[in-house]
């Protein structure tokens, strides 16, 4: 087993920031992440409000600087790998990748973000990038001239139906409250389309691939009838989960609020002595990249106090 | 556009006919720098140092020649980038579209190139 003085889960911002101030203090370091480095802001189109930048940077460039940055304090990664086993409540926490390596460290941070919601709904997951997409900047070309079904009522939503209307014949929103979520100025803009219907009170039940189509079981919430509408494809945006669920693959030790987000002191400690969160994952008012590099800052000084 | 990875790029008809002649193994994602592409590429990245027999490589989805990924028959329903294409001996043997896991393509590379 190789034993570092700090493990930290997650390589998005937080989990970066805490990297490079951990080993630029000769903190031995490990970063995994389940996926690639950079988190979410690797998939940001461009950043415009990241201080120290006049003109925007893409959200892969700054998130390829923060690794870049951190691999030259020291640290090591292990990227692409599964956390198949762990344990965080002795003093010596393990964590055991793709059920090959064990890695141990008496402190772990977890900085694993947050992702988009999925509906987990029968159909969905199988018929991702065949009719179901959650990116209208990705996809919808695709669409173009066809009829689409937008679920959710939120910002991002709202914000890719406005997107989707350059492309689509017709968007159907179906959303399961009475009145959008969204910013009203933006809501505005894509209610007054005349491409745009709004199924209000509703909700999808489950997709069914017919080739060229998806058909869309909807619940109208307030009747409880049940139809069937077909259209071209579907784009899912309902919000974003905690990255905090392989916590729960044993008796609970960290504690969580009701969404799922790790509940930490002002020094980023848990509840679980030696095991810290920062960043999106944790409960806290506002998720931007900045509060989630101080997040990850604070939590790594805290360590690098502890281990000296 | 370009794509800004550390990935080969294939360019042209002729470079991917080299790259599936001479790999036995090889892995082509056919995208763009989008939320869903971007994060297929640095799995792929990361899975380069563990298979060193695969190639993996990207190929931009707006130039003419990517047409050799676009119009392949496993793609003709595909509506989600990024198009990943797992070749053998010349051959495809798997094609997604839109986002993957890690889990994912290990679970497909153990599939097709075991």
């Amino acid at each position: 087993m190789k034993k570092f003085d700090l493990i930290i889960v997650g390589a998005g911002p937080a989990g970066l920031t805490a990297a490079i101030y951990s080993a630029r203090a000769n903190i031995s370091t490990l970063v995994i992440d389940q996926s690639t480095s950079g988190g979410q802001v690797a998939t940001t189109h461009s950043v415009a409000n990241y201080p120290g930048f006049v003109e925007p940077i893409t959200g892969y460039e700054l998130a390829l600087n923060m690794k870049k940055q951190a691999e030259r304090f020291g640290t090591k990664f292990e990227l692409a790998a599964e956390i198949t086993d762990y344990c965080f409540k002795d003093e010596i926490k393990w964590i055991e990748l793709d059920e090959e390596e064990r890695f141990s460290s008496n402190y772990v941070l977890i900085a694993t973000g947050a992702s988009p919601r999925l509906l987990n709904l029968p159909g969905e997951v199988k018929n991702k990038g065949n009719g179901i997409s959650y990116c209208a900047t990705c996809d919808g070309e695709f669409y173009k001239d066809k009829d689409i079904f937008v679920i959710g009522g939120g910002n991002s939503a709202i914000e890719e139906s406005l997107l989707l209307l350059k492309f689509v014949k017709t968007l159907t929103i179906i959303h399961q409250f009475d009145k959008l979520q969204a910013e009203k100025i933006t809501a505005d803009k894509v209610l007054n389309n005349p491409k745009v219907k709004v199924l209000w009170s509703h909700e999808a039940r489950g997709f069914i691939n017919k080739g060229e189509s998806i058909v869309v079981e909807i619940e109208n919430l307030k009747t409880n009838e049940k139809i069937s509408m077909e259209r071209d494809g579907v784009f899912i945006f309902v919000g974003m989960v905690p990255n905090s669920k392989f916590l729960l693959s044993r008796p609970v030790e960290i504690k969580q609020n009701k969404y799922g987000y790790l509940v930490t002191n002002e020094r980023m400690e848990t509840n679980v002595k030696g095991v810290y969160a920062a960043g999106d994952v944790r409960e806290k008012l506002f998720r931007q990249i900045v509060t989630a590099i101080s997040d990850g800052a604070v939590a790594a000084l805290e360590i690098v106090k502890k281990t000296s | 556009m370009h794509l800004n990875t550390n990935l080969k790029h294939i360019k042209s008809k002729e470079e991917h006919k080299e790259l599936i002649a001479k790999n036995e193994k090889a892995v082509v994602c056919c995208g763009r720098m989008g939320p869903m592409c971007v994060p297929v590429y640095g799995i792929m990245e990361a899975l380069r140092e563990k298979h060193p027999d695969i190639a993996f490589t990207d190929m931009l989805f707006d130039i003419r020649d990517a047409e050799v990924i676009r119009d392949l028959p496993e793609c003709r329903q595909f509506r989600g980038l990024p198009f990943t294409i797992y070749y053998r001996n010349g051959k495809v043997l798997k094609a997604t579209s839109s986002i993957q896991s890690a889990k994912d393509m290990k679970a497909i590379i153990q599939e097709v190139f075991a």
